[in-house]
């Protein structure tokens, strides 16, 4: 947005006119949804979950006594009898940045109050994240059939299994979650309740088209620790 | 700030504009407020008695629950160390104690006060009260994620409770819960007590993000007219930095918890090293204990803090409007609660010094521990210049606020102590850090939140609490507590290590004996009199003294609501306007000793009254 302004407010330039603006009276962010800055503050604490599961893979991975699993041979699949390190792996990262972008493109429609469009790229979104999740799950079952367990495995250090289970768990629930929610927009959206302003099941308030931005904040979230989680565990 | 880019239009006026405040004469441009940015708020009003009282989506009433069911986990807390009390004071004397229940009473004391009571009673309970009514909102802003809060909480508080009736009891790990001894056999409870222990605590944290992001979003975002950030109440404040602590700090606590859980029930070994227990090597092996310890007390120190700052904050405010005077050096108080909030993420390690850490991590530790004596300092100062020539009362309010700064300035002082490695290493594990932590983070706080149950309960109830029983309630307390924590000071110095069920023929003990007694004497008395306030409670609803509105002669807004106690929405038809601080008292040239937040420029343009 180049030119912000909030009825009766215009923002100040430079840093005190920032200050100034931020320190002013009713909302610090100053035309932004409360549900919006919700989603920002709670995603500043998970990044602060995530980080903490990383930061103790890190320590974990650098202090167990056995050698750690070559994971270029470990994530391989075989493809006609060749190991082609990563590949599922790239598969699935294609798939969720995809999704982020369909997200992008639903966020955008649904301001234009282009209700079909968004609903179809919602749904296009959730497609692509229930597919993640399918091929997390081929993953996961490959690897246990290989015999790596939460406890133990067959190519080194217990703690690989540990870390990999817990951390690509936690974020395949988060993208388990997001998945039922766009499913859930997807729904509303096609029934047009941001339209008719039909009260939510639980909440019982009207909802708008920010709250598919808000959504998408948390879906591209989803994406970016998949990112990280991509680079610590399969790269490193 | 500068002029350039004030907010507040009105005092730019000049004063030739103005015509002197004779009724009728309002100048509206001195009295301009910036039109509101957010629409009215859609609040659902409950229907049913389930919905009005128990699933009920007022933050008001949300508070009331929160504080409640803190207070019954206090109460269990406060039993469990009169049992405590009991053992070290007289051993033997109550049958059933053996020493795996007196370490199972000492977790559960800890983790039931720190997180369960003063966690919970001023985020949940203070917080959801207090912050709509003084930032001038109709309710929290998602009242429906609130309420799942406090269910959340509640259940919590249910899991931890059933730990007491699980086979093997609840855990007795101590209320660190260090690795790898809390989910080895032979601890007790390290069956089903700390698998409850650990899903009780991740729920806690799940139930205190919701309301979490309901404080944080409330104060920022949902703000009446007026209300800038540097018009808002201390005790709004202290709630805001603490929910943001918090925030950043439960999912440390959370990632343990899940680790831990993992590690007893799957077998994994994040936090177990290779043990050998009775010449057998066990399953587990390759992790660092250590970790651990990083992660809770990344969690454990900001902890503090969380119980701390809305001490700090709702102290402030009842030591103004008990002395009749500003608070003095309010920017200084901001951004001291700020720059504590900072700090204490960077201090965690304070807690390790005996853990084996690099010494370079015990210099850097100790250095930033030290510095947060300097934000602490400022604020006690400032209360006390508060105080000076101010027109003070004592009534039973003030007599809290007066035991709080007392108090911990006794705490902060061991705190400087123990902050240092060389100091804290013969320290460590005796009964002088136990003094130091109930000093600063137990009953400092606790008698801000007496003094704050006396202030805000004609809000509340609409009844004024016995003055009576009050000051007879503070001062028990007040001297008990000094009975039982000052000998534990000596204790510590003579080596008598903490967590011990029993002394028996110790060297030092001769001289401990009669102390101990003593001491355990003086909990029994200070536990007890707790109750003097609960019956005070009780015979206040039933025969109390009607309150009048403001009887403390407040200026924040929650003084001003359209009834009292306030209804659902909080101020009526119209959201009130800030134009000043709430902290204008006896201003000179005022018609009273207090201007509302709410009164405009020009009424009182003929006095005193400083920008704010």
């Amino acid at each position: 947005m180049s030119e912000q302004k909030i009825d009766g407010f215009e923002l100040k330039p430079g840093f005190k006119g920032m200050a100034s603006d931020t320190g002013s009276d009713q909302t610090m962010f100053k035309g932004v949804h409360w549900g919006k800055a919700m989603m920002w503050i709670f995603l500043l604490s998970d990044t602060f979950v995530f980080s903490c599961f990383l930061i103790s893979y890190m320590k974990g991975r650098g202090s167990t006594i056995v050698d750690w699993p070559n994971t270029s041979e470990v994530f391989s699949l075989y493809v006609g009898g060749v190991p082609v390190p990563l590949l599922l792996i790239a598969i699935m990262t294609f798939v969720l940045i995809t999704s982020s972008g369909t997200m992008a493109l639903a966020v955008k429609y649904g301001y234009e109050k282009n209700r079909k469009m968004c609903g179809w790229l919602i749904l296009a979104t959730a497609v692509g994240g229930l597919t993640f999740v399918g091929m997390q799950v081929f993953e996961w079952s490959k690897l246990i059939h290989e015999g790596v367990r939460p406890w133990g495995n067959p190519f080194g250090a217990s703690q690989f299994g540990s870390f990999f289970f817990m951390i690509t768990g936690f974020h395949g629930f988060h993208v388990s979650i997001g998945v039922i929610f766009l499913f859930i927009y997807t729904y509303k959206v096609f029934a047009g309740h941001y339209e008719s302003k039909k009260r939510g099941w639980f909440t019982k308030m009207k909802g708008d088209y920010v709250e598919i931005e808000i959504l998408g904040l948390y879906w591209h979230f989803v994406d970016l620790v998949w990112v990280f989680i991509f680079a610590f565990f399969y790269l490193w | 700030m500068s002029d350039e880019y004030d907010n507040n239009k009105s005092y730019q006026a000049q004063s030739s504009e103005v015509i002197d405040g004779s009724a009728g004469s309002v100048n509206p441009d001195i009295d301009y407020v910036r039109p509101a940015e957010v629409g009215e708020q859609d609040l659902y009003h409950g229907h049913s008695f389930i919905e009005k009282w128990v699933f009920c989506q007022d933050a008001k009433v949300i508070g009331v629950q929160y504080f409640l069911t803190a207070v019954f986990t206090g109460i269990v807390g406060l039993i469990l160390s009169w049992l405590m009390r009991l053992q070290l004071g007289f051993p033997g004397l109550a049958g059933f104690m053996t020493a795996e229940h007196y370490y199972q009473f000492v977790t559960m004391h800890g983790m039931i006060m720190v997180v369960y009571f003063l966690t919970a009673l001023f985020l949940g309970g203070f917080g959801n009260y207090l912050i709509p009514l003084m930032v001038g909102a109709r309710d929290m802003v998602f009242p429906y994620v609130n309420m799942l809060s406090f269910w959340m909480f509640f259940v919590a508080v249910a899991v931890l409770m059933a730990s007491f009736f699980v086979p093997g009891g609840p855990t007795g790990a101590g209320w660190t819960l260090y690795p790898p001894q809390t989910i080895l056999e032979g601890t007790p409870g390290s069956g089903m007590g700390i698998l409850l222990m650990l899903i009780s605590l991740s729920l806690f944290v799940i139930g205190f993000t919701m309301g979490g992001l309901n404080y944080m979003i409330t104060i920022l975002q949902a703000r009446t007219r007026g209300m800038t950030l540097m018009r808002m109440p201390l005790t709004v404040w202290g709630i805001f930095t603490a929910t943001v602590l918090a925030m950043l700090a439960f999912p440390a606590l959370l990632v343990s918890a899940i680790m831990m859980t993992l590690d007893k029930v799957l077998q994994t070994s994040f936090f177990m090293p290779t043990i050998l227990k009775a010449g057998e090597v066990l399953e587990y092996g390759g992790g660092s204990p250590i970790l651990f310890q990083h992660l809770f007390w990344f969690f454990g120190h900001p902890e503090v803090y969380i119980v701390a700052l809305p001490a700090f904050g709702i102290v402030s405010d009842l030591i103004s409007v008990h002395a009749r005077k500003n608070i003095f050096g309010y920017r200084m108080m901001v951004w001291a609660i700020v720059g504590i909030g900072g700090l204490s993420f960077f201090v965690w390690a304070h807690h390790m010094y005996v853990s084996g850490m690099n010494p370079w991590f015990g210099f850097f530790f100790a250095t930033t521990t030290l510095i947060i004596a300097v934000p602490t300092a400022m604020k006690v100062y400032n209360w006390i210049l508060t105080l000076w020539r101010g027109n003070i009362r004592i009534n039973t309010v003030m007599l809290w606020c007066l035991g709080f700064i007392v108090t911990f300035v006794n705490g902060g002082i061991t705190g400087i102590f123990l902050g240092n490695v060389s100091v804290d290493v013969p320290l460590s594990d005796t009964y002088f850090v136990i003094a130091h932590f109930h000093m600063v983070m137990g009953i400092a706080p606790l008698m801000v939140i007496m003094g704050a149950v006396y202030h805000w309960f004609p809000l509340v109830a609409g009844k004024m609490l016995h003055e009576g029983l009050g000051k007879w309630h503070f001062w028990i307390t007040f001297l008990g507590a000094y009975s039982i924590y000052f000998p534990m000071h000596y204790l510590g110095f003579i080596g008598v290590p903490r967590r011990y069920f029993e002394m028996y023929d110790s060297p030092y003990m001769t001289s401990a004996v009669g102390m101990n007694e003593f001491i355990s004497i003086a909990a029994f008395i200070v536990g007890a009199a707790q109750f003097i306030l609960v019956f005070n409670i009780i015979k206040t609803l039933k025969t109390g003294k009607k309150a009048e509105q403001n009887p403390w002669k407040a200026n924040s807004l929650e003084w001003y609501t359209s009834t009292v106690p306030p209804e659902h929405g909080n101020f009526g038809e119209r959201l009130p306007v800030v134009h000043r601080w709430p902290y204008d008292f006896s201003v000179p040239g005022a018609k009273d000793d207090f201007i509302p937040q709410t009164t405009a420029p020009s009424e009182v343009i003929h006095t005193e009254v400083e920008k704010t």
